[in-house]
């Protein structure tokens, strides 16, 4: 097992008996699938709207590169700075270099995965600039220096009470313990923020192809203030966010809110076609559009693992998982959590040091079954571990199938052995699951059913005899 | 070779292989492109004015925006003018336009007017944002904005109340309807900024509680003129 794996099993294990923690995901999610299955039905034809989005979706990625020129293009004749990134380091190096080359004295930042993804607060920090996160979810595990926990709701696994204690700790705020006031307070906070800052970094949901527009939404209005006040707007954009047409937002747009949130439609969903135009009273003087790869081809390379490009991170998948439910965002250890986290960080950083995430599943099949793009999330789970046994084999487990495979395909000998086995069950039991049992590693946890006294076929011959 | 022909070798060299077809699905037959009409897998749209202007007033009320039908500019001005006093407005900031010219005037109070560049903190410090529109959308209860027609980027989401002046014409059915009207608004020249704001702003960040006004707007009021 790597450290990975063995990191991943422990933290697991912890949060798992972590309860208090537990209850608190149970309740933060009950909300959202009565939201969520009451705004489904609304549409009249919730499985026809996933076909399509699918379906758009599939145009998009088998398309990419037409499709990413197109809204590069149409970007740059508007007068907006497209920088294609071939690796985070890139983006990376960018992004400070525009901070660098315009001396900006404070950077604020809405919600962005992908930068994320790329530790881009990390590589600011190091090279000298502030960052606020104004999400409030992102702006209290800023504060308490951790990754989020879920990536739609960030602080989804803390209390009221503890998010008081850390901004009267921090912010030196009164304590309180009505959500109301720690809003306002991370409120009058960010309004000075957005009113100073010269960068303003955002991510983006959608990139249409057709008009040259990035597209974010978002709840709080952070991402507006952000785009719009700063004279400086970075947006950083996986490739894999490319929709061809405008009208594409209509489908999609009430369905990420429905899926991502339980919500009818999101409170802001804005389009960016460039900085500020002439005439218009206001808007960045410069607007960067950093389009990330960053191993995104290498998952496009895979054919039949192209359609978990297809995600518009909308979380649904994480929020129906069991996994996910029980050991919680952060055992995971990666960006990207859940089933969809499961899938792609394989590919994105390595298989043998994230293949132990495929074995984090049930494979029930409910993250695909919720998918409102219909990526095929526990098919893939399966896939990689095909490909982990394929690249590193497994010697003892292929012993033990092998002679399994064996005893099976010969009658006589499968009676023997379920014979033996019948005898040899009961002893066993005096060691399962202690030191002395050579199958600790599985019968710690499990525990096989008592073998019946006579096999079927036995029960057969003596009926035919009778 | 760039960075953009690397990206773009790298994708065209990756789709050489072709993906399976979807292996889920209902029906044999894949669905087809967007039409035009009707979008059946939304939430439906209604089909008058009368209707549409009821489906957006329940959907408004959803979102906890304020929504108001006038009978002419001067309700509007009376309505308005209520607001102020029960919001204890002292200034507000505000777009040339044809609505927004008519009713500034009769409000009276002191203003900072976006056209053409303005200060922040003057901005930050109003107690209300008024704007027009460019559409209105029944089937989810949104205000669809622009910089042209909202004054830019920042006066409807700085102000800690935002009133959005709109005409019956402006009702579309649908989120389809409305970006093809801007579409072909604008052709070629779209603004830099277009939004859909659906309610004020909110978050649910803290035990998924719902709380208004996390970043911009506590309040959002629109008038519906004929």
């Amino acid at each position: 097992m790597n450290a990975g794996a063995k990191e991943f099993n422990e933290a697991a294990r912890r949060n798992t008996a972590d309860l208090r923690q537990r209850d608190r995901i149970q309740k933060a999610l009950a909300g959202y699938y009565l939201k969520r299955e009451d705004y489904q039905n609304r549409f009249p034809d919730w499985a026809g709207a996933r076909d399509l989005a699918a379906e758009i979706k599939r145009e998009a990625i088998n398309h990419l590169d037409r499709y990413l020129d197109e809204f590069a293009s149409r970007l740059e004749a508007r007068g907006t700075k497209v920088f294609w990134a071939p690796d985070g380091q890139a983006a990376r190096d960018y992004i400070v270099g525009v901070a660098r080359q315009h001396k900006v004295r404070s950077i604020i930042k809405s919600k962005s995965m992908t930068a994320e993804e790329i530790h881009l607060n990390d590589a600011l920090e190091q090279a000298g600039f502030e960052v606020v996160e104004s999400d409030l979810g992102e702006f209290i595990v800023q504060l308490r220096r951790e990754p989020p926990y879920h990536i739609v709701f960030p602080a989804m696994h803390l209390t009221r009470q503890q998010i008081s204690d850390l901004f009267h700790d921090r912010l030196g705020s009164e304590p309180t313990n009505n959500p109301e006031d720690l809003t306002m307070i991370a409120r009058r906070i960010m309004r000075r923020k957005y009113c100073e800052a010269d960068l303003g970094i955002s991510g983006a949901n959608f990139a249409i192809a057709e008009t040259g527009m990035i597209s974010i939404t978002e709840n709080e209005g952070n991402a507006r203030l952000t785009t719009s006040l700063p004279k400086i707007h970075v947006a950083l954009v996986g490739i894999e966010k490319v929709l061809p047409k405008l009208s594409d937002l209509a489908l999609f747009l009430p369905m990420l809110a429905t899926a991502g949130a339980g919500q009818p439609i999101t409170c802001y969903n804005t389009l960016y076609g460039g900085p500020r135009q002439p005439g218009e009273s206001d808007g960045p003087e410069e607007f960067h559009v950093v389009l990330l790869d960053n191993r995104r081809t290498e998952l496009l390379a895979d054919a039949e693992q192209r359609d978990a490009l297809h995600c518009i991170r909308c979380g649904a998948c994480l929020n129906v998982c069991p996994v996910f439910k029980n050991i919680g965002g952060h055992s995971y250890g990666t960006t990207y959590q859940g089933p969809i986290g499961s899938v792609i960080t394989p590919h994105l950083r390595g298989l043998q040091d994230w293949k132990h995430l495929s074995q984090a599943s049930s494979l029930c099949g409910a993250c695909s079954q919720t998918c409102p793009v219909k990526i095929d999330l526990h098919h893939h789970l399966l896939h990689n571990r095909r490909y982990a046994v394929r690249l590193r084999p497994a010697p003892v487990e292929n012993c033990l199938q092998a002679g399994l495979a064996f005893v099976m395909c010969r009658p006589r000998l499968y009676a023997l052995a379920a014979r033996l086995a019948r005898i040899a069950q009961p002893l066993s039991r005096l060691v399962e699951g202690t030191v002395l049992d050579p199958l600790r590693a599985w019968t710690k946890t499990r525990s096989l059913p008592p073998m019946a006294v006579k096999s079927f076929h036995q029960l057969w011959q003596e009926r035919k005899k009778s | 070779m760039t960075y953009r022909e690397i990206i773009l070798g790298r994708i065209r060299e990756a789709l050489k292989v072709v993906a399976p077809p979807p292996i889920f699905r209902n029906g044999a037959a894949g669905p087809s492109r967007l039409p035009a009409a009707p979008p059946l897998w939304l939430p439906s749209a209604g089909g008058t004015l009368g209707e549409q202007i009821e489906l957006f007033r329940r959907n408004a009320e959803e979102l906890k925006a304020g929504f108001f039908e006038c009978a002419n500019l001067s309700e509007a001005i009376q309505h308005v003018k209520e607001l102020a006093v029960a919001g204890g407005w002292k200034k507000i900031g505000r777009h040339s336009g044809e609505l927004t010219d008519a009713l500034a005037q009769e409000l009276g109070l002191p203003e900072v007017r976006t056209d053409g560049g303005y200060a922040v903190d003057d901005l930050e410090s109003c107690d209300a944002g008024l704007t027009e529109c460019e559409a209105l959308v029944a089937q989810t209860g949104s205000v669809l904005v622009s910089a042209p027609s909202a004054g830019g980027r920042a006066l409807s989401v700085l102000p800690p109340h935002h009133v959005v002046l709109a005409r019956g014409s402006q009702m579309v059915p649908d989120l389809t309807a409305a970006l093809q009207r801007v579409q072909k608004k604008f052709q070629d020249k779209f603004p830099s900024f277009l939004s859909f704001i659906s309610g004020p702003s909110r978050t649910g960040d803290i035990e998924r509680i719902l709380v208004l006004g996390a970043h911009g707007p506590k309040k959002l009021t629109i008038l519906l003129l004929p």
